[in-house]
């Protein structure tokens, strides 16, 4: 238990490092950087350096404790961040959670039917080429139009399928690589048992595949938040940390580290995410070999 | 009633193609129950062949396999055997005495049922200490003598075996061989078990089948009986030593054949 103990230390100080590191960049730049944007080799691609484009990382940070906006009564930023990037957080949860279904399912299937593999998986690899932002309109007008059975669809669950549109295709073909990762003696030793294949996949074979899918998953949880975020951003969806994002860029000029908070906050929901998967994969993983997975 | 009967078998991969590969052509043999059987020869004999064609895991071309008097397709839907390979193979996600109750719960039998079955495997193969583990804090040698309790936890009459102890080293191996008998002497299982190695087929058999490739084939059966109270001492015996030269010499016979065959083939093939 020690050395786990100190290894996660020395991973979340290496995080705070990296971070600190990538704060002292910002400012070295905004130092040597040149005020007004600049040309390298003749195009320009060098970044604005002055206050409006990169506010100091301390007035960032600062811009946290103090209101929203001027008037009186209003919440501080923190606040109205936090509870932005919770409403966002849980839509990912949904998306998630729907698509780590759609994607193990379809797994098992092409996994069953070799068939199957050979016709779906090049659609799931087209599906992942269509722009977001161009689906986003379409499937946030569902909202309030769409009607199953008495279930009116809110449209707070649009954000959460274009999430799950976005986390299923990872966990599909890591699941599926998973899945095939059965080594052959095992899988002759469950035949010669007469093991069905619905005992071959649930004793066997998903177990096999848990270090394949841990990885997956991590990838599918921040492709959900993503999803949503850009869900709530190209829709204009109130409540979460996207329409966050556009309000404050909007208020950029006059306000330039406002936006950032936001920004931060959308990092902080993908962390607390991956956290969420990191967490399933030391449960999951803990009888087994230390090969560790990262 | 036989153990094993195998009757005129043929199994011919890849039929009618240019990589069609004779595996095994009129092969005959019958295991009577108790006995302990091994299958050796050079490689590409079919040894292996023919053990998962007695475990159904392929099907003969042509001929018939009868496992307990019973088409070898029931016998495994039975759970007539159990099989054990080079590789331990054990589940890593599951604790050894989960590993041995695998196919006891593929059989549906209740949790009380299996953790005492379990309990017994596991006192067989004298490791009952180690129930908790995870199979990969045991030693290799550990780990096969998990996979013959899983192996024998339903208790089937007949063991089938693919090089079982190939991966393990020399003093391993000895020791191993040495608790498959009083398993099988206590359990009176009978074993049909492949191998390379001459002295460990005549130090554990009753018979020895000598087989030799292209086409896989049966060559010679050579009875070496070394009685039921083998140990240390009969590895240094004259009938040990009798066995082995029988066996090798059956097999050099073989081997020339091979040798020879193999270079005019070598030549057509390509």
């Amino acid at each position: 238990m020690k050395p786990m103990l100190r290894r996660a230390a020395y991973r979340t100080g290496m995080f705070f490092v990296s971070v600190a590191l990538v704060a002292v960049l910002w400012e070295l730049y905004k130092v040597v950087g040149p005020e007004k944007g600049g040309k390298l080799f003749g195009a320009p691609i060098l970044p604005r350096s002055n206050d409006t484009a990169m506010p100091h990382v301390w007035e960032m940070l600062s811009r946290y404790a103090e209101p929203e906006q001027r008037s009186p009564n209003s919440n501080l930023i923190w606040f109205v961040v936090l509870k932005g990037a919770f409403y966002s957080f849980r839509l990912a949860l949904v998306g998630f959670i729907l698509g780590s279904t759609i994607g193990v399912a379809l797994a098992a299937l092409m996994s069953r039917f070799k068939t199957m593999e050979r016709g779906l998986l090049p659609y799931l690899v087209v599906s992942q080429t269509v722009p977001l932002i161009a689906l986003a309109p379409l499937v946030v007008s569902w909202g309030g139009k769409v009607q199953i059975f008495g279930f009116t669809w809110p449209r707070w669950l649009s954000a959460s399928v274009l999430g799950a549109f976005l986390a299923f295709f990872p966990i599909a073909v890591g699941t599926l690589r998973g899945l095939k990762s059965a080594p052959a003696a095992s899988l002759e030793l469950m035949e010669s048992y007469a093991a069905s294949w619905k005992q071959t996949l649930f004793k066997l074979k998903f177990p096999a595949a848990i270090p394949f899918m841990v990885p997956a998953f991590k990838l599918g949880a921040s492709g959900a938040v993503i999803g949503v975020v850009v869900a709530e951003i190209s829709t204009g969806l109130k409540g979460g940390i996207g329409r966050l994002i556009i309000e404050y860029a909007r208020q950029a000029t006059a306000d330039p580290a406002k936006v950032f908070t936001a920004v931060f906050g959308a990092a902080g929901l993908g962390l607390a995410m991956a956290g969420l998967v990191a967490l399933a994969d030391v449960l999951l993983m803990r009888n087994r070999p230390k090969e560790t997975t990262t | 009633m036989s153990a094993v009967h195998v009757a005129g078998v043929s199994k011919i991969f890849n039929e009618g193609t240019p990589k069609q590969v004779d595996a095994l052509v009129d092969v005959n043999l019958t295991v009577e129950p108790g006995e302990f059987v091994s299958l050796i020869g050079p490689s590409g004999c079919g040894k292996s062949t023919l053990l998962r064609l007695i475990a159904n895991l392929l099907e003969p071309t042509t001929g018939s396999v009868a496992v307990n008097g019973k088409t070898a397709a029931q016998s495994r839907l039975d759970q007539d055997y159990g099989m054990a390979f080079q590789q331990a193979g054990l589940f890593d996600w599951r604790s050894v005495a989960k590993n041995i109750e695998l196919p006891l719960e593929l059989k549906g039998w209740d949790k009380d049922k299996r953790a005492a079955r379990a309990k017994e495997m596991l006192e067989l193969v004298k490791l009952p200490e180690f129930a908790d583990l995870m199979p990969w804090q045991l030693s290799g040698g550990m780990q096969q003598r998990i996979a013959i309790a899983r192996a024998l936890a339903a208790h089937p009459p007949l063991l089938l075996m693919d090089e079982p102890f190939g991966a393990l080293d020399e003093m391993t191996r000895e020791y191993m061989q040495g608790e498959l008998l009083r398993i099988c002497a206590e359990t009176k299982t009978t074993v049909v078990f492949v191998t390379h190695s001459i002295p460990e087929a005549v130090y554990l058999s009753n018979r020895v089948v000598v087989m030799s490739p292209r086409p896989g084939r049966i060559t010679e059966v050579i009875n070496v009986n070394l009685g039921a109270n083998r140990g240390e001492d009969t590895r240094a015996a004259d009938n040990f030593f009798a066995g082995i030269t029988a066996v090798r010499e059956a097999l050099r016979g073989t081997h020339a054949d091979h040798a020879n065959a193999g270079a005019i083939r070598g030549v057509e093939d390509r």
